[in-house]
This record gives structure tokens, sequence and C-alpha cells, in this order.
């Protein structure tokens, strides 16, 4: 894996200047894929905070070709590039080696945008989509997502007297896509920023429609201090809440294993999403929580080992 | 000139491939589906160079058509009805982002109820998305309008994606007889494209797309606007180019012993040539009847078709779809109001015809003349062809 | 960018130069604290300037130089993340 020093002296996607909170996780996930990559890059993003916040116009914070479609499109509209490309490629107008990402948040991708991606995933174009994943709407105020974990509070499915958050259990996208028999699937998160990059790096060394999964802490929906994004990220790893791993042609690696799984709670305690759940007459819902991740883990462990 | 006999959707396939584009990105529809399907076996035969991205849905269609452009490649597409219905949320972005998309729209009826027939719905409703559309009589003009499109959505002055429209299977299934250009000779017509930006140019990184608070959108929609006033000169250039060069005659409207005429028709797509032997017939009892054919409908050629109404003693405008705004379909309203400000302007009267299908004949025809030559006893919009 | 364009001035196309959003300080979202850098200490690690959500922790060389002041928003991640002990290579304070 390349250094943070060889990084460092490479092209930063991002200049400053753009308009995501003070605090935030996402700008740093663009950055660490992007810089894995050693040939140059085009990206293409959904709808969401990130294009929001870095491209208001006349204001561009993308130092790299930058093209902004609509919500639920971003594999689709990336896929278009891809074939343009190879198009070029053919008819030699082109021929240096360009590598095309995807960046959407989980409302983009897990819900809205999960057709385009499924479709593009199945057509085998030659793509990396990063899901930078703060489990709700935030760019439009906190509201719940296919992504949204059992228990917290969001805007349209608040805790309230007799309802304490959302009842379902988030959806397993990076299952789904593995379901796709693409080559490379895995899930990361921002705070352990050198499994992230090692897994674009690899990423970017295979060839067809490849996704990562990034897990972001996202200050203002999850309510916590803005210095704590990386803390709060690498619980969420150690407490097995998401576990790090990857899946190359359908062999299973857990790039994480926590000498000691630390408890749910030292997870839910951190934001104020969950802090309902501390109210005694919850505790039930708290040791579900625990029982499904202990579940989860165990299952993972066992693909693993196969 | 290679004289053969095709149908509308053969004729635009065939017409696909001589353009030969970058990427053709599409899903299928009835009844659209088939120059889809004869394109794909263009690229399974390696008789194309191109891309060719079997998309999950129409909106993926688009989206990846969009993708395609802003990377600098002629793209083209081709759908139908509820799959053009799924696109338009992605069609003025297209437009926004100065994207010269071509697209094959064969006229279909928008459910609901769901039905796969031909009328004028699905394409009037994505009229206001900044695309320019073009209407065709028959398979002829369906090649020879897709030919001109590529000339007129990659001009520097226009850069608008464009559509063109061919009814649904009265065209697209019909077989009629077609004059095909020679494919080096259609290759050189088109020439190469000369993107104005590319998101491949990794030198001069570009960002598209970006997002606009109240302080820029405004502006950023006048260049749409005035590219579409540009894509009239230009639609007119390229019509007598392709008069010069290949004999048929192209303008924003076909006139049928119009101009000595007192009773017009105004009718887009195949009931004009209906149309035609039904102002055959009156002519011969004596009826100085005629009609206005439109090709052009965005951008729509007001004064142009107002200085050829203006002194007629009535018009009938013909709609394949309603607005259901109670007071004509989008045809009538553009007329009526492209004539609101000619001092001897006739009397205007909307029929409503053919929706889902439904038959026109020489007959009904017959009778809207008959209508508007006894002014002013029809209702202003009348709905012709329905069981009453 | 203080005058706004007209439209004939946009760029064409709906299109935007890149790195514009320099010339837009975020630098005054701080809420009374910047972080401060203590260069006797810092190993040149480089976690901060990987951690940092607006590219303002400035590098050369594959060292750590200091802060782009005019965009650094005060998060304090970086002064929570950089690793050196007992005492910090950065610190928040009062500006
Ligand atoms: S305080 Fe935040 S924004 Fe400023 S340099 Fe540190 S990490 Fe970056
Ligand atoms: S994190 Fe601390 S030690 Fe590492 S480079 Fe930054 S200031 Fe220096």
């Amino acid at each position: 894996m390349a250094t943070l020093k060889e990084l460092s002296v490479r092209k930063d996607p991002l200049t400053g200047g753009h308009r995501a909170c003070a605090g935030c996780g996402f700008p740093q996930i663009v950055r660490m894929v992007c810089l894995a990559s050693k040939d140059p890059i085009v990206v293409v993003s959904a709808t969401g905070c990130l294009e929001v916040t870095t491209t208001i116009f006349p204001y561009s914070a993308w130092t790299v070709p930058f093209l902004h479609n609509a919500f639920e499109n971003a594999a689709a509209t990336l896929s278009g590039v891809e074939a343009a490309y190879k198009a070029f490629l053919k008819k030699g107008k082109i021929a240096k080696k360009i590598n095309f990402i995807a960046f959407g948040g989980d409302g983009g991708t897990y819900d809205i945008g999960l057709q385009s991606l499924s479709g593009a995933m199945e057509r085998g174009h030659n793509l990396l989509y990063v899901c930078y994943n703060n489990q709700a709407y935030m760019n439009t105020s906190i509201q719940r997502s296919g992504a949204t974990p059992k228990g917290a509070n969001t805007t349209t499915e608040p805790a309230g007297k007799v309802k304490q958050g959302k009842v379902q259990r988030q959806k397993d996208l990076t299952e789904i896509m593995v379901a796709h028999n693409i080559p490379y699937a895995a899930q990361a998160t921002v705070g352990y920023w050198a499994d992230l990059v090692r897994k674009a790096e690899k990423a970017f060394s295979i060839d067809g429609p490849r996704f990562i999964n990034v897990l972001q802490p996202c200050r203002l929906g999850w309510v916590y201090k803005p210095e704590e994004t990386m803390s709060i990220s690498r619980l969420a790893a150690d407490t097995c809440f998401w576990p790090l791993y990857e899946v190359e042609n359908g062999k299973y690696k857990v790039t994480l294993k926590p000498k000691e799984k630390k408890p749910i709670i030292e997870f839910l305690k951190s934001q104020d999403r969950f802090r309902h759940l501390f109210n005694p007459k919850n505790e039930t819902i708290l040791v579900e929580i625990q029982k499904e991740i202990d579940y989860n883990w165990e299952k993972l462990l066992a693909k693993e080992a196969k | 000139m290679i004289t053969v006999a095709k149908t509308g959707n053969e004729a635009m396939a065939e017409a696909m491939r001589q353009i030969n584009p970058d990427v053709v990105a599409a899903y299928p529809i009835t009844p659209a589906t088939e120059i889809v399907m004869i394109f794909a076996k263009y690229v399974a035969d390696g008789l194309v160079d191109t891309e060719y991205i079997p998309v999950e849905s129409e909106h993926s269609a688009m989206s990846a058509c969009v993708g395609a452009a802003s990377a600098g490649a002629r793209v083209m597409t081709g759908t139908s009805s509820q799959g053009l219905a799924l696109m338009y949320e992605i069609l003025p972005i297209a437009s926004a982002l100065r994207l010269p998309i071509i697209m094959c729209e064969v006229n279909r009826a928008i459910s609901g109820p769901i039905n796969i027939h031909c009328d004028h719905s699905d394409t009037m409703a994505a009229r206001d998305f900044g695309w320019i559309q073009i209407f065709s009589e028959n398979t002829q003009e369906a090649y020879d309008n897709l030919l001109q499109a590529v000339r007129i959505a990659e001009d520097k002055r226009v850069m608008l994606p464009i559509m063109v429209t061919t009814d649904g299977f009265i065209i697209s299934h019909g077989m009629e007889k077609l004059e095909m250009i020679e494919d080096p000779i259609v290759k050189e017509y088109i020439g190469e494209k000369k993107p104005e930006y590319s998101l491949l140019d990794i030198e001069k990184p570009t960002t598209v797309g970006a997002l606009d608070l109240t302080d820029y959108y405004f502006e950023h929609k006048m260049p749409v606007i005035e590219a579409m006033k540009n894509a009239k000169d230009v639609i007119l250039e390229v019509g007598k180019d392709f008069e010069k060069k290949f004999g048929r005659q192209y303008g924003f409207y076909e006139k049928y012993k119009l101009d000595d005429a007192e009773f017009a028709v105004v009718v887009l797509g195949s009931a004009s040539g209906t149309a035609k032997v039904a102002i055959d017939q009156l002519r011969a009892s004596g009826v100085k009847a005629g009609m206005l054919k439109i090709r052009v409908f965005r951008p729509f050629p007001a004064e142009e078709i107002a200085k050829e109404l203006t002194g007629k003693k009535a018009i009938a405008v013909m709609d394949r779809s309603d607005s259901f705004n109670t007071c004509g379909g989008p045809v009538f309203t553009e007329i009526r109001s492209a004539l609101f400000d000619s001092q001897n302007k006739p009397s205007i009267t909307n029929f409503v015809y053919g929706l889902g299908g439904r038959d026109i004949n020489v007959e009904q025809i017959k009778n809207i003349f008959e209508s508007i030559r006894n002014v002013g006893k029809v209702p202003v919009v009348n709905y012709i062809g329905v069981r009453q | 960018m203080s005058k706004l364009m007209n439209w004939k001035e946009l760029p064409p196309c709906d299109t935007l130069a890149a790195k514009t959003a320099e010339a837009f300080e975020t630098g005054d979202w701080r809420m009374g604290e910047k972080p401060v850098w203590h260069p006797e200490i810092c190993i040149h690690c480089m976690i901060c300037w990987i951690s940092c959500p607006d590219s303002s922790v400035t590098v050369k060389d594959g060292k750590m130089t200091g802060f782009d002041y005019k965009h650094c928003k005060g998060c304090g991640i970086c002064a929570k993340e950089c690793p050196t002990k007992p005492n910090k290579a950065i610190t928040m304070e009062k500006e």
C-alpha cells in the first residue's frame, strides 16, 4: 500500500472551500479513494451532500473531471461515460488509462439508486462505485433510508412515546452487491483510513464492476462533537456494528477482527441519535441489537472460514 | 440513392447504422423496440463501431446517454410512451448541459389505460424540456429527419438534444418505399462530432452539472432559450443543404395546397397523408381546402406559421393528444397564440382525434372541413372519432 | 467572485472550471478555535492530513507544514487524531 507520504504528493481531488459541515466525514472518503488511484480519474456523483457542498456555482471544489446528473442514476451515468471511453479507445481517440468512480450517499445507493446500481454492476462496466453511507438522508434533514439502523432517530421515523426510532433493520447492500458476482465488493469506514485506502487500491487493480460501502459518521444526523468523526467511525468497526471485510471473486476476507469485541452500547451511546434507547424501558431493544450484531458477525466469520 | 422497402423502425435503424454513433443506450418498449433490436444485430455483426449499453430501464438509458455525451461521444437512443415518460426527469438535464443526444421516438399513447398504439401524448408531454422535436409523416421523412438531426443538434449555435418522431405502428411498422443515401455519403454528410467539452479531458478538468442557487439558475436557462432560437436558423440551413445534396425539401412545415386555400387543417405526423387525400377530394368538388403539416414543433415556428395562416377564412387544428386544460390540445394553443397578433386572423377550431391509436379516415377529415366552413356552428374544442 | 456574471458571461454548456472553490473562504466558519501546530513534537506521520475534511492541512514533499486557515473550519479532527504522546503536535486554541 502507498504510504501517506506517497499519497500526499498525489493530486488531492478536492480543494478547501467546499461547504460540507465542519467535521464532516465524506470529503475524507473521497480523498482516500481518489488518492489511491495512480491513474487519472473521472468522478460522477449522485445528488446528495457531496455534490451539493462541492459544486455550488460558481465554486467547484473538484480538481478532477466531475459530473453530476441526478439522484438515482450515478451508476448508469458513469456507465455511459465508461462506454464513451471504450468507444474512443477503440477508435484510437484516447490512449491513457482512466479510472472511473461514482460516489453516492446511502439514499442514492441503497434506495432510489439501487436499480441503476444493480444494472451497471450486472452489465459489467469497468467502474468503481463508492457509497458514502451515513445511514440517512442527511442532505435533506435526516430522513430514514434503507441504510438507517434499527433504533436510530430520524426525522421521518422519530423516537416518540410509542415508537423508538426505526423499527426495521438496515438492508445489507454489500451482500446484495456480492450477489451480483462482481469481482470485488468491500465494506470499509473512514476512521480506518489505511484499510479504506488499501481496499480502494485493490479495487483499482481489478477490472470490471467494483463496489465499496464506506460507513461515514455524520455529525449532523448522528449528533456528536465534530472532532469525533474518525473515532466514532472506528468504534463502529470495533463493536462489529460495521464489520470491515472484502469479497474478492467470491472469497471473503474480514480485514479487521477486533481483539476484544466492544459492546454495542459503546457505539450507541456515542451519538444522540440512539439516546432514547438508553431509557430503561428500552433495554430489550439494546439486547436485541447486540444479539443481531453477534449473529451477523458469526455469520460473516463463517463465510470467511468456508 | 438506393431504393428499398422499409418500415419506419427499419428506416430509423438503418439511419442509426449509417450514423454509427459512439454510444447507444436503450431499453425495449413497444413500438420502438425494433429499432434497438435491429441495431443490436448490427452491433453483433460488427457493422457499427458503437458501444451499445443494454440498460435496465429508460431512466438509465437517458442517464447513460448524458454520461456518454458529457464524455464527448455521439450518442443515440430510441423509445416510446412510458419509456419516454421514465426519461422525463433527465431530459431537461441533457438540454441544460447542452448535450446533442439524438433520440428516435415512436409516438405512443401514455398510460392509463395502458395502450400501445399511436397518439402524441408522450412527445407532447416532453415539449417543454429544451429538446428539439421533429415529426415525420412517413418512413422517408423519418430517415431524412434522423440524418439531419445530427447536423442540427451538433451545430455549435445549437448544441441541444433532439427527438425525431414517427407515429407508432402507423409508420413504425408500415412498410413503405425508402430512398436511402449511400453509406460513405452519409458519413461525409454528418461529419465528425466536435464536442464543446469532454469529461475525459484529464488535462482540463471540468465540473459539469453544478448546483445553482437562486443567483444562477435563471442565468443558466437563458443559453438554452437562446440556443432554441438559433435552432430555427440552423434547421432551415440544414434543410436547404439537404435539399441541395439529396433533392428532398425540408423546412419547419410542409404546405399542401395551402397558398390559395380558404380553409385549412393543421396536422402533425402520419394523419397528414390522410388529410392530403381528403383535400384532393374537396378540391375536386370546388372547396378551397389546404393543409399545413408541422414538421418542427420545438422550436415552434410561430411567426412563420402565422404568416401562412393569416387571411384564411377558417383553420382546424388537429391534436393527437389533449392537454386536460379544458381549452384545447397543445398544438391548438400554440397556433392560436401564434395568430393572436395577426390583423386578419381566421377563426380557429380544435379537433382532438386519434387517441390511443383510434383511426382517422378521409371522411372524418372532410367532416372537419365541413365544420369549419360553418363558422360558429361547432364548439371551439371538438373530440372526433370518439363514441359520445 | 464578488460581481455576479450575466448569462452571456457564463462558462459554456453549464460547465464550471475546476478548483474555483479555493476562492470561497470557509475559514470564517470557525467557532473561536483554530488548530495550532507544534513542529517540535510533530513526527510527520500525515494522519492529520488524511483525516482533514477540508484539505486544510498543508503538506510539502511528504511533510506537514501547517494549516490553510483560509479554509480550515476548526472542526478539531486533526488535533484529536494526532497520535503523538503525551503532548499532541496539534492543539485547538482560542483565536
Ligand atoms: S481543524 Fe478540521 S478543518 Fe481545520 S485543519 Fe484540522 S481537521 Fe482540517
Ligand atoms: S498528525 Fe500530528 S504528528 Fe502526524 S503529521 Fe499531523 S501534526 Fe504531525
